[in-house]
């Protein structure tokens, strides 16, 4: 418990402090993937599920908050609202058809799903195709607030993302909670003490693909585009990396994952398309060395040192 | 003396409702659980093979067999977790052959597992608690805080030292050797209060002092409820068993108290032959 009060704290000053070290778009890159991973962590580390779809809900969040603000002119919060139930209603029609399988079977099937989304938002037209959805206005927050201003848009995501990951850290510790890990460790044993597995699956898939949509949708604020890029199976690809990479069934991991891999991609442009081979490289190391992710490894190594967190 | 949580003479502990039973069928009301032409086919292979099992209320009853015999496909038809090819399942006297594993659990059928069915990564004291939490209906409820199971806890603390496991609940499960994990299933399975216990060889890869203590915890906590076992220890199965059905190659050979079962030149042949003669 300790231990998870100071990482609380670490992550707030470093998330006030933040744009006055590091360029502000960069960051709000950063918080955007790291609501992603944590919300995919709460499916694949907690649950036990491994979705290659997710994508499809990070995209379609992203068109569908660009089109209501754009096109129907609401304010952002009702953007980043409908960009959110859009991902839920998406994440129930994806989780009613994929539970029912397990492993690579579940896999597949949310892939096949999320390249189905693909090509329809490369069809529609008011998704814009493959020039993207271009231009959305930023709006006034609650009619107040002036996103257009970066500062203000930073601390609204960062509250975005603090809420969202509120969410995400209550639900992984909340009777709900309790039976998705049951689940993840041992499912047949879940099922043999009552449980109908499938609705509780169904129940975090659903979670999962809301906050990622939430992610999607600040993102879409914060760029003002949605894009292919954002439905594309590289970026299913991407997010699972990430989350490995942090530390999956950890609560931080998936935050210093999205950050690395950011960074990476941020710091290491001048490489080209080397940057993609470094986070290969990267990523091929930790799988084979460090299983358990960066702060999955480290919570390991302070447990061995006997200091309890 | 061990004190134990778990036992007949503390009614208080048995408070969960009890699934409704179905007296209007007289025959019903002696076997809490029958089935009828039992089948399991794979692929034409018949594993089990028109098993007619009747299990007497309250007692403890064996499916014994030697390896391959079909016992543990006889629990997963029982449970559920395989579809009969052919035949019913009565419990209560109510057909349960088309319901699901976990609609089962919830009448108060609830099994354990060949291999350990334990949750590793969680504590000792979660795994009792996930089995407990469910009568709190609030298993769903993702923004409560897993303080509310708080109230959970000594009812846990109970369960766990009548499996003289209270000393590792805070432990993590994967940490304990293979015996005490399997008290923990028995803990757990207890926890649901089951009117019914099915026990696929509790004893199996246990030291001898472990065998001991788990027939005695079961004989112990069957006193208000229904044990039906597989078990390859004869010497468990001798001194805690009531009923004995000896299945070979998917059938019943014999069904009987182990005096005469033993006895039996079938079985004699089939199955003990080495071990008893
Ligand atoms: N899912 C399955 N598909 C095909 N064959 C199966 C399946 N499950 C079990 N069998 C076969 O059915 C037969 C009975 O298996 P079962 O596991 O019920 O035996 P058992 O009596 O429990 O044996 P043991 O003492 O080794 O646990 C075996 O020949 C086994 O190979
Ligand atoms: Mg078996």
């Amino acid at each position: 418990m300790k231990g998870k009060n100071i990482g609380w704290i670490v992550l707030l000053v470093l998330g006030l402090i933040a744009p006055f070290l590091v360029y502000p778009v960069l960051v709000m890159k950063i918080l955007c993937f790291s609501l992603f991973a944590c919300a995919f962590n709460l499916l694949l580390g907690y649950t036990g599920l491994l979705s290659f779809g997710h994508a499809a809900f990070l995209g379609w969040a992203g068109y569908t908050c660009g089109y209501a603000m754009k096109e129907l002119g609401l304010s952002p919060e009702l953007g980043l609202l409908a960009g959110t139930a859009a991902a839920a209603a998406l994440g129930f029609v994806f989780g009613s058809l994929a539970i029912r399988r397990s492993g690579i079977y579940f896999a597949m099937v949310t892939l096949a799903l999320a390249q189905l989304m693909y090509f329809l938002a490369l069809q529609f037209p008011f998704t814009g195709g493959e020039d993207g959805l271009q231009g959305v206005p930023r709006g006034r927050l609650f009619g107040l607030v002036d996103l257009a201003d970066t500062m203000n848009m930073y601390y609204f995501v960062l509250a975005v993302f603090l809420g969202g990951f509120w969410v995400i850290d209550r639900a992984i510790h909340s009777p709900f909670g309790q039976v998705m890990k049951a689940i993840r460790e041992n499912e047949p044993r879940a099922i043999s003490l009552g449980y109908d597995v499938d609705r509780y699956k169904l129940l975090a898939f659903v979670l999962s693909a809301a906050l990622s949509g939430l992610a999607g949708a600040t993102k879409t604020l914060v760029f003002q585009l949605a894009s292919l890029t954002d439905v594309h199976w590289h970026m299913s690809g991407e997010i699972v990396l990430m989350t490995l990479l942090g530390g999956m069934g950890t609560v931080f991991g998936p935050i210093v994952g999205a950050t690395v891999v950011v960074g990476l991609q941020n710091y290491g442009a001048e490489l080209g398309q080397w940057v993609n081979v470094l986070t290969g490289v990267i990523f091929v190391i930790c799988v084979l060395a460090f299983r358990r992710g960066i702060v999955g490894e480290l919570a390991a190594l302070i447990r061995r040192s006997g200091i309890r967190m | 003396m061990k004190r134990f949580g778990v036992g007949a003479g503390s009614p208080a502990q048995f408070s969960f409702p009890r699934v409704r039973q179905d007296l209007s069928d007289a025959m019903s009301t002696d076997f809490i659980l029958q089935t009828r032409d039992l089948t399991k086919e794979f692929k034409g292979f018949v594993a089990v093979d028109k098993v007619n099992l009747q299990v007497r209320r309250g007692s403890i009853h064996a499916l014994i067999g030697p390896n391959g015999a079909g016992k543990t496909t006889v629990f997963n038809l029982l449970t559920k977790f395989l579809t009969p090819t052919r035949g019913t399942i009565h419990y209560n006297g109510q057909d349960i052959t088309h319901e699901k594993s976990a609609q089962i659990a919830r009448r108060g059928i609830v099994r354990s597992f060949q291999i350990s069915a334990v949750f590793p990564h969680l504590s000792v004291r979660d795994n009792v608690r996930v089995a407990l939490q469910r009568k709190l209906g609030t298993t769903f409820h993702f923004w409560r805080s897993e303080k509310s199971l708080d109230v959970l806890n000594e009812r846990a603390m109970e369960l766990l030292e009548a499996v003289d496991l209270q000393s590792f609940a805070d432990a993590t499960t994967v940490e304990l050797p293979y015996g005490r994990k399997r008290a923990l299933e028995i803990a757990t399975t207890l926890a649901l209060e089951p009117e019914m216990m099915l026990l696929d060889e509790p004893t199996q890869g246990m030291g001898h002092e472990d065998v001991g203590r788990v027939a005695d915890l079961i004989k112990r906590v069957s006193a208000n409820r229904t044990v039906l076992m597989v078990e390859h220890n004869l010497s468990v199965v001798s001194h805690i068993c009531d009923t004995i059905t000896v299945l070979q190659r998917g059938a019943v050979l014999a069904e009987g108290p182990y005096e005469q079962v033993s006895r039996d030149p079938r079985v004699l042949e089939a199955y003990m032959g080495t071990e008893h003669v």
